[in-house]
């Protein structure tokens, strides 16, 4: 019996024991291996997430710009209370849900073809055309499309060759929502396509069998099953939109502020953290509410 | 089957799409062997003169070397640690799993600027000069995520009756990792990297937030946009970032199957 317990003696057998132990106790395996990534994270990551928490109910001095660390609700208050601010998140939220509601739009059937049409081959070479752009630059992207709007820009000059006025788009908040569908485009195909790639063909041909013509079968068949991917690529579309500041910056014009120019403002040259602070608890609360509604919806299962 | 006008209207429909995405991206390359240094378009002629220029650029060189240091560093950082990450939470099972890979994937849920805005106050709070160090910091903990969701999707389908039957056969601990999970997982963590090191090659949102008086390239093209100046320079610049950002997805990208590089990254 004891030769059956007592392990094989062999050079370096060093590391049997260890080995031995973490087989009988994996805990300690995950903990040891554990430990160094959840220190970073606790540490570093989520000590900043939580001071940025606390910051957000602290002031600062209007004359030393010195922080006061005095619990109190006067950010919010002016959050609130500000007919400009209220201004600047409606329009982020507008903007995001019109980016949203457009990329939506031009997703789905790009991802239908994908899924439910297109050869095999075809399936990747779309994959690959969709994954490129998706991780190109993001700042050569917005660039690209300062050069593509600008006054005398490609798309003035095609307006004219067709005989059509110039658009002076450039540096609007029309600029912006051109700018914002393009770029995270690819992020609404990937799960939509993801999504639609796994309704089963029979199920449209049972829909099929019991009378349903294709578009009323796409419709009540396909269309609700495709759904959470889409709602999981609005996660995407509408947070990235929501926290972005680079492009107002870039391609918006005068009044284009969004929430994010505000925080950056006022961590740069107001220098008034605190307040930045609470302006983006906006985006995050924003969130919170997007991802409980997206998770009800089944969008995690589907990313 | 689709009738024949609908695939008709599709196969249109993702054609221009197609243009719609590659367009941009086309045009920038254009760009950057523009003759004259005003952005107009149709370009007069072509040339290569930005390039010579770029290339003799102290400030974009000291940019590019910056970008390439923080990079790798964070990059191997974010190797180690996020393999440890997923490995710890491929074989945890206690409840408080859900939390803390919750949290692991966090930086990426979160917009960019939460995560910049924080590191930002966490910095001045703890009265930490911003500087090279506090950028590589930040870039390490959204790379950390990415190395962490390539190998974790890994190790889930990887069969653990492997191990298993490798530690049958007498093979210790390390023999097993070096012979055994190794090879399998060792495609998914340089996928991993070269994802990690692709998306900080990239990222301006957070390093705005975490850089002192040191510019990365990012950070100098988006100052250089947004004066207006040395636009030729800046069309040669974003030309090569974008070649730079989508060498390694391509190969990541080949290494998993096209699954790595679709785990969206929306650390931006």
């Amino acid at each position: 019996m004891l030769d059956v317990v007592r392990r094989p003696r062999r050079k370096g057998g060093g590391a049997v024991p260890f080995s031995a132990l973490f087989w009988r106790l994996p805990g300690l395996r995950s903990l040891l291996l554990l430990t160094p990534p959840l220190a970073w994270f606790v540490v570093i990551y989520f000590a900043s997430l939580v001071l940025l928490l606390i910051t957000a109910f602290w002031t600062i001095d209007p004359f030393t710009a010195q922080i006061i660390q005095v619990w109190n609700t006067d950010n919010f208050a002016r959050i609130i209370q500000e007919p400009a601010y209220r201004d600047i998140i409606g329009r982020t939220l507008l903007l995001a849900a019109l980016v949203t509601l457009t990329d939506a739009l031009l997703a789905f059937p790009f991802a239908y073809y994908m899924a439910r049409i297109a050869s095999r081959r075809m399936q990747t070479f779309l994959f690959a055309a969709v994954l490129l752009p998706l991780w190109a630059s993001y700042l050569a992207r917005v660039y690209a499309w300062i050069l593509i709007l600008n006054h005398s820009g490609v798309l003035n000059w095609s307006l004219q060759s067709i005989g059509l006025p110039p658009a002076n788009i450039g540096y609007t908040n029309v600029a912006m929502w051109v700018v914002f569908s393009y770029i995270w485009l690819p992020f609404m195909i990937v799960p939509a396509y993801a999504a639609l790639e796994r309704v089963p063909e029979s199920l449209l041909e049972a829909a099929g069998d019991l009378g349903a013509r294709r578009w009323r079968a796409v419709r009540d068949v396909v269309l609700p099953l495709a759904l959470p991917g889409v709602v999981a690529g609005s996660i995407f579309t509408f947070s990235l939109t929501l926290g972005d500041y680079i492009t107002p910056v870039l391609v918006g014009g005068a009044g284009s502020t969004f929430i994010g120019n505000v925080v950056f403002n006022n961590i740069g040259i107001a220098n008034n953290i605190p307040f930045a602070a609470a302006l983006s608890m906006v985006p995050v609360a924003i969130m919170a509410v997007y991802l409980v509604v997206a998770y009800r919806l089944g969008a995690f299962e589907a990313m | 089957m689709e009738g024949f006008w609908t695939r008709v209207l599709l196969r249109l429909w993702v054609a221009l799409i197609l243009v719609f995405l590659f367009t941009p991206i086309v045009l920038i390359f254009l760009y950057a062997f523009n003759t004259s240094n005003i952005q107009s378009w149709p370009i007069p002629g072509l040339t290569l003169k930005w390039f010579s220029a770029t290339i003799d650029d102290a400030d974009i060189r000291s940019s590019l070397a910056l970008s390439l240091q923080v990079g790798l560093i964070a990059t191997a950082v974010a190797l180690v640690l996020g393999s440890c990450a997923a490995f710890a939470i491929h074989r945890m099972t206690w409840f408080g799993k859900e939390v803390v890979s919750l949290m692991f994937v966090l930086p990426l849920a979160l917009p960019g600027i939460i995560t910049g805005i924080s590191l930002n106050a966490f910095f001045s709070f703890g009265g930490v000069q911003l500087s090279t160090l506090t950028i590589i910091v930040g870039h390490t903990t959204f790379c950390i995520v990415v190395v962490y969701n390539n190998v974790l999707a890994r190790l889930r389908r990887t069969q653990g009756s492997l191990v298993e039957a490798a530690m049958d056969l007498g093979a210790n601990g390390f023999q097993v990792f070096r012979d055994i999970t190794l090879p399998l997982i060792a495609t998914a963590v340089v996928a991993g990297a070269m994802l990690a090191f692709a998306l900080s090659f990239d990222e301006v949102i957070v390093t705005t937030f975490t850089a002192g008086a040191q510019n990365t390239l990012p950070l100098w093209i988006f100052g250089a946009i947004r004066l207006g100046q040395r636009l030729p320079e800046v069309n040669v610049v974003v030309s090569f970032v974008i070649l730079v950002t989508i060498i390694p997805v391509v190969i990541a990208a080949r290494l998993t199957g096209g699954g790595g590089a679709a785990r969206v990254p929306a650390a931006r």
